[in-house]
């Protein structure tokens, strides 16, 4: 005789989720949203059907599967609730920044500056600052990609002891410097101190101070992650080079740079990116001006993301719609540097 | 993992940059001229004198150039501190109140009062609301992406939080104050009608820039960073824990109670404290999202609020010299802080050299 023992726990049919779903959202809707119990209103009717939602499905899986599985599938709403809750400002963001932008988006805008534009003209543009941030962020490349990579390499190549640990750790540290001390930083030891020598004690606000306080900003996310690619090359190719008699720093520059390449480019184009969108270092020490200037090393200069500044703190309804188009075009220069270097990451074995 | 090159990153750098044996020593210099079967051999002793290294030949170049590059990140922290003391220094001689515990800002006139009590209060109130909303949700999403969603839906959705990251802070300022500014104002009603007996929701009005605006948008952008190395420490909890645990029952959050978060423990807390030290110094969506008022005050949700940084960015355009000294010096004690709070993180990330990958 055989006694027959359910081996298997008792669960809740597949589809107890989804019923318990509407069956929260009717609830929050008659309650919440029709009656107008705690306020009303749409967003609150939501917020209420997922607290619904939360309970009766708890309720439920106590019920038939028991206290721990109830646990488990509470857990396990609330990791996708808090995912979706994360997208919906990346989304709002993304359309107000579209659907306002757009409007002032012309031929105009970037063709023309702010010259002579007071705040309750519809015209002007942004060709001023766009310039502007183009400039600062090429210049500060061309500073920090030779700086950036020479020391990565001293980090993996050449570093030993306390001094490599510490220019490693502070490498990290720096990453997590506020972007407005690079600006004051640049305020006090270049617009303040060293420009007053050349300029007859004038302050000289510039494009190249904001260039140099970018390059502050810029330098530790460079070094690390060409340390992470140069890390990444096979030790094997190195040694193979050694074996060949290649002296170590053209086994350095002609294996060992070239293989850890396009993680490098990566990088770099991420740290483009985010020092494009700087707004704080920029506002301090690049002086900010309404017309076009093609020097960067003299002279006040824009950039995109002090005229976004600018504009929306003006009291008229037009700024507000440049600045919105302004903040278009920059998430679109950061966003498609960031997708293409994030691509091109992928394309290659070597980055992550 | 059978051959030696491939015994993770860290050992085979050193076994590349370790001197190789004496007899196989290369070059210091120039490279070996190329020899053919029918060239004279020369006479022995020239080519039998091993290479030698040369004192300044490409090589010290090369290594010196690359160690003083390294270096020059120590310089510019050094620079940092050293240059906004020197302009510091003056203001705070000529202020006339306690820099610290005052709490109002007006150095440009002929007696400068300055001081960054009311900052300060601000400062701490909207990075400890940002990280409070923000954190939960980081974690939620890091173990999202690395142990519920599918593989694919995963790649996805952490590119879709690095580009959160990406968007620059002034389009999060602007998006604050245009767009969030009004859903927060009747939240604030709301929050008051309902809870207004708690003192952090005591206004009652009018609503609009305010600690809880700013703590939002803050939330928002901290989320990405402690998302992202979070996310990387709950990947690498060992798969042998995790299949133990499942092993004796385990339900999935159980595993990820007994197994995944108390293994990642150190670099959750590491995470959080980035993010905080990214919190403590964000600037222009502050600036555009508080209300930059001299009241220590605890309320949340009135007109108000203020912080260090966005202080700094308000101020700048109307400081003379005395005026930007100010700014300078509560600059310095941003950068002291953030230093403090970024050295605690990183230390914590380093006693375990398992998650050193990120740069977050």
């Amino acid at each position: 005789m055989t006694v027959a023992v359910d081996l298997k726990a008792r669960r809740l049919p597949r589809w107890t989720p989804v019923a318990v779903a509407v069956a929260a959202a009717a609830a929050a809707y008659v309650v919440v949203f029709s009656l107008e119990a705690f306020g009303g209103g749409l967003v609150l009717s939501g917020v209420a059907a997922v607290l619904l939602f939360l309970l009766g499905l708890f309720a439920l899986a106590t019920a038939v599967e028991g206290s721990r599985a109830a646990r488990n599938r509470i857990a396990t709403s609330l990791v996708y609730a808090a995912l979706t809750l994360a997208l919906l400002p990346l989304i709002s963001v993304a359309a107000t920044v579209v659907s306002k932008g757009a409007a002032r988006l012309d031929g105009e805008f970037f063709t023309h500056s702010m010259n002579g534009i007071t705040a309750f003209d519809s015209h002007g543009g942004a060709y001023h600052a766009i310039i502007g941030t183009l400039q600062q962020v090429g210049i500060a490349t061309v500073i920090t990609v030779p700086l950036g990579i020479a020391g990565a390499i001293y980090i993996v190549e050449y570093g030993r002891g306390r001094l490599a640990t510490a220019i490693r750790f502070f490498v990290d540290v720096m990453t997590g410097i506020p972007s407005i001390v690079a600006g004051l930083f640049m305020l006090a030891f270049w617009v303040l101190i060293v420009t007053p020598v050349f300029n007859d004690g004038r302050a000289g606000y510039s494009g190249l101070a904001a260039a140099l306080a970018l390059s502050v900003l810029m330098l530790p996310t460079v070094t690390r992650s060409c340390e992470e690619m140069i890390r990444l090359v096979p030790a094997a190719l190195r040694e193979g080079a050694y074996a060949l008699g290649v002296p170590k720093w053209k086994t350095i520059v002609r294996i060992v740079l070239p293989t850890a390449l396009p993680g490098i480019v990566t990088g770099v184009m991420l740290a483009v990116a985010r020092a494009a969108g700087e707004t704080a270092p920029v506002l301090l020490v690049a002086g900010n001006s309404a017309s076009i200037n093609m020097n960067p090393f003299e002279g006040n200069q824009s950039s995109l993301a002090i005229y976004i500044y600018d504009q929306a703190g003006l009291a008229s309804q037009y700024g507000p719609q440049r600045a919105w188009a302004a903040a278009l075009t920059l998430v679109g220069l950061v966003l498609t540097l960031t997708i293409a270097a994030k691509l091109l990451a992928r394309r290659n074995t070597f980055a992550r | 993992m059978s051959s030696p090159s491939l015994a993770g990153p860290a050992k085979a750098a050193t076994a590349a940059s370790a001197e190789p044996p004496a007899g196989s020593k290369p070059h210091g210099g120039g490279p070996i001229p190329p020899r053919h079967p029918g060239d004279r051999v020369p006479p022995p002793e020239e080519s039998e004198r091993l290479p030698t290294r040369r004192r300044f030949g490409a090589e010290t170049v090369f290594r010196g150039a690359s160690t003083a590059a390294g270096t020059m990140v120590l310089v510019i922290i050094v620079a940092i501190a050293v240059f906004l003391i020197a302009k510091a220094v003056p203001a705070l001689r000529a202020n006339t109140e306690n820099f610290f515990t005052f709490s109002g800002w007006s150095p440009n006139g002929a007696q400068p009062r300055f001081g960054i009590g009311a900052l300060a209060v601000g400062t701490v109130l909207s990075s400890g609301l940002a990280l409070v909303l923000a954190v939960p949700v980081a974690l939620g999403i890091a173990l999202c992406l690395s142990h519920y969603a599918p593989r694919r839906l995963a790649t996805a959705l952490g590119f879709m939080i690095d580009l959160l990251a990406a968007v620059p802070s002034i389009v999060f300022g602007l998006w604050g104050r245009e767009y969030l500014a009004e859903p927060v104002k009747s939240l604030s009603a709301w929050l008051h009608t309902y809870f207004g007996w708690l003192p952090i929701f005591g206004s009652d009005g009018p609503y609009g820039k305010s600690i809880l605006l700013g703590g939002l948008v803050l939330a928002i952008m901290v989320l990405p960073i402690v998302t992202s190395l979070s996310r990387e420490v709950f990947l690498q909890t060992p798969q042998m824990n995790e299949e133990a645990a499942y092993a004796l029952g385990a339900t999935k959050w159980e595993v990820i109670r007994t197994a995944v978060l108390p293994y990642g423990r150190p670099g959750v807390i590491a995470a959080v404290i980035l993010g905080l030290g990214r919190a403590l110094g964000e600037t222009i969506a502050l600036a555009m999202t508080l209300g930059a008022s001299f009241v220590i005050s605890f309320d949340l949700i009135g007109v108000g609020g203020n912080s260090v940084a966005a202080n700094i960015a308000n101020q700048f355009g109307e400081a003379n010299d005395i005026g930007r000294g100010a700014l300078i010096a509560s600059g310095l004690v941003l950068f002291a802080i953030t230093l403090v709070v970024n050295m605690t993180a990183r230390l914590i990330v380093y006693r375990r050299r398992e998650f050193v990958g990120s740069a977050a």
